[in-house]
């Protein structure tokens, strides 16, 4: 499922990756100065939920272990940065990562469940997180704020505050909150593609896939089975916990009914569309599944079949999930591997087309 | 001692309805090994068609509807998308079953919208008087008609042909293929099996002191998936166990909730997945189900 190739083989095709990437840097950055605020919202939306896909990813995709329990740790993390800014005040960026650490401390107090349970059976485990998450969300009032939740302070990093006051603009664009979180977003979202990357990459990344396809003969061979299905369990759930903080940084508010069980499907969907085991899929899938309601509330009107919320037509929300449903089962049926998989055929696809194309111009080299 | 009798009773023919519920998930599971979360939507559509159809041809031919349609939905998704989808893993199409269920629910409560919809069933609100307890008929006819189900299913599975097929696909589909047992009619009727008994259940989930079926209803299906995997994902008692333990739970923690106010409002919607986890930790394998066993 992830591409079995070692990265760049011949320093010709790092080239050509790092041609390929310099634009989509690029513009990257550059949206902020053009796009207005709901499309700004909607992005950091889905770098918060690309975030949490790859963490997820990482678990079900490359490990084979069906977690639905994923929205409590982004609760967890949400919660924790508030609850740890506020009221025990810790800086916020100490208390930003403190709150990827509690995450991950929940992890792997599941873990006991987590390392012994394999596939869907860990997925049914996992729901009992999010009943109890609820519970635990809507009753520990004096941390959690109850039903009504509680505001996020911003985030402050080295004096620099991602906030709309005081005032700053740049090039003539003014900068708010939505800007400024927009890089604190990029930045994450790279450092923790990154990091899964080379997860994947490395021995723990072949041992997870090893126990996914084969469970005795990755014992066998050495693999502590029981302690790598609790560690990615650990690791997905702090990759959730950074998602629910950044969530919590551009919601600047946090209740929770966000955090319910379909937040955890939706990410599940984000995988599985996208493709399973693989970084890029992950963040694919996010952007696909995040932004397909705001595309459908934004331009829904011109849509047919989408109606006004409450007017007793499908909603755009509602549509955006029926299409994803569907989407989900047709990933399945029709295209193996989701859209990283289709990415890598179109991409072989085309290299077969250049070596044919290479070879054509010059035959006689070929004897 | 009257009130925790009291509680006892509706626990019991609670977990009934739940056993109901996690019969179908472990059929399926044992004929097919997909963990199928669809199952909350099936019991949703078996429920909205019996909603909307009894007052249209009166209460018992909507149940029939009710349930056939269940059936059907649940025949369907197997023949049209699981048969179909060529994965290597079970875990891949317990994710489809995933989708489905996102599909059906989402079109399902946005049918229902805010509305709470009664099932039209006879027995109303009223309670039978057993010497110093109360209970609701609906209760006491939940329990009759559950037990008679689970009955006639684990009878079923040892007697009938079906049964037999069912249960060597469950052992070895492969060798089970080879004796002339097809596949494809033991995992099409275990989904509209499974499809039927949802539908029953959503019937006695939805009916008194329940005010009716309505969008939550689907979050209350959700709480057989504890009871089918506390006792044993492969084994048709464990659902039985399963299901009681999960109604007597949930039912004692709501009725002693005044007692309990120092866990919080709505304990007994969580208990019974509190209860998941600690049978886990002690028994991974769920308390009926068979510990797999590999030969190296």
């Amino acid at each position: 499922m992830s591409d079995p190739t070692p990265s760049a083989a011949t320093p010709g095709r790092g080239v050509l990756r790092a041609a390929l990437w310099l634009p989509v840097l690029a513009a990257a950055v550059v949206v902020p100065f053009y796009l207005e605020g709901f499309w700004l919202q909607a992005g950091l939306f889905a770098m918060s939920a690309a975030i949490g896909a790859i963490g997820i990813n990482l678990l079900t995709g490359a490990a084979g272990q069906l977690s639905l329990g994923h929205a409590f740790f982004l609760a967890a993390g949400a919660y924790s940065y508030v609850y740890l800014s506020s009221d025990v005040g810790l800086p916020t960026p100490l208390a930003a990562l403190a709150a990827v650490a509690v995450a991950g401390v929940c992890g792997g107090l599941f873990s006991p469940i987590a390392g012994r349970l394999k596939g869907a059976y860990l997925g049914i485990a996992t729901l009992a997180l999010i009943f109890v998450g609820q519970h635990i969300l809507f009753n520990a009032e004096p941390v959690t704020g109850g039903f009504n939740g509680r505001p996020v302070p911003p985030m402050e990093l080295f004096g620099f505050v991602f906030a709309d006051t005081p005032e700053l603009v740049v090039l003539d664009v003014p900068f708010g909150s939505l800007e400024r979180l927009w890089f604190l977003g990029l930045a994450l979202l790279a450092g923790a593609a990154a990091f899964a990357r080379g997860v994947l990459r490395g021995r723990p990344g072949l041992a997870l896939i090893a126990i996914r396809d084969q469970e005795i003969a990755a014992g066998v061979m050495g693999v502590p089975v029981a302690r790598y299905r609790a560690g990615v369990f650990v690791l997905s759930s702090m990759y959730g916990g950074l998602a629910g903080v950044l969530v919590a940084l551009v919601f600047q508010r946090v209740v929770p009914d966000h955090f319910g069980i379909l937040l955890s499907l939706d990410h599940l969907a984000m995988i599985v569309i996208g493709g399973l085991g693989s970084v890029g899929g992950a963040v694919a899938g996010a952007a696909f599944v995040s932004l397909l309601p705001q595309l459908l509330t934004r331009y829904g009107d011109a849509l047919p079949l989408v109606a006004e919320p409450g007017s007793g037509g499908v909603s755009p929300a509602e549509a955006a999930r029926i299409l994803y449903g569907a989407a989900v089962v047709a990933v399945v049926l029709f295209l193996p591997g989701g859209l990283a998989g289709l990415a890598t055929r179109l991409g072989r696809v085309r290299l077969k087309e250049l070596k044919w194309a290479k070879s054509a111009a010059a035959p006689e080299s070929r004897r | 001692m009257a009130v925790f009798l009291e509680l006892l009773v509706n626990g019991v023919s609670v977990g009934a309805v739940y056993a109901l519920i996690a019969l179908g998930f472990v059929v399926i599971f044992k004929a097919t090994e997909v963990v199928n979360f669809t199952h909350a939507s099936l019991l949703l559509a078996g429920g909205y068609v019996i909603a909307r159809m009894h007052p249209l041809i009166g209460f018992w031919a909507a149940l029939a509807a009710g349930i056939v349609a269940a059936a059907l939905v649940g025949a369907l998704v197997e023949f049209l998308i699981l048969r179909r989808a060529h994965v290597g893993s079970r875990g891949v199409l317990a994710i489809v079953t995933i989708g489905v269920d996102i599909l059906l629910t989402t079109e399902l409560t946005r049918r229902i919208g805010t509305e709470v919809l009664a099932l039209g069933d006879p027995w109303g609100d009223r309670v039978l008087r057993l010497g110093p307890i109360t209970v609701a008929e609906t209760r006491v006819v939940a329990l009759a008609v559950a037990g008679a189900l689970i009955a006639a299913f684990l009878l079923a599975f040892t007697f009938t042909g079906w049964g037999v097929a069912m249960r060597a696909t469950a052992e070895d589909a492969e060798t089970a293929a080879l004796m002339g047992v097809r596949l494809g009619r033991v995992s099409l009727s275990a989904w509209a099996v499974a499809g039927a008994l949802a539908a029953v259940a959503a019937l006695f989930l939805c009916v008194f002191p329940t005010p009716g079926l309505d969008r939550g209803t689907a979050a209350v299906a959700m709480k057989a998936f504890p009871a089918a995997i506390l006792g044993g994902l492969d084994s048709t008692s464990g659902a039985l166990a399963g299901g009681l333990i999960v109604g007597v739970t949930e039912t004692l923690m709501n009725g002693y909730q005044s007692e309990l106010v120092f866990l919080g409002r709505g304990i007994g919607d969580a208990a019974p997945f509190l209860v998941m986890i600690v049978i886990l930790l002690l028994r991974p394998s769920g308390l009926f189900g068979t510990k797999e066993q590999a030969r190296v």
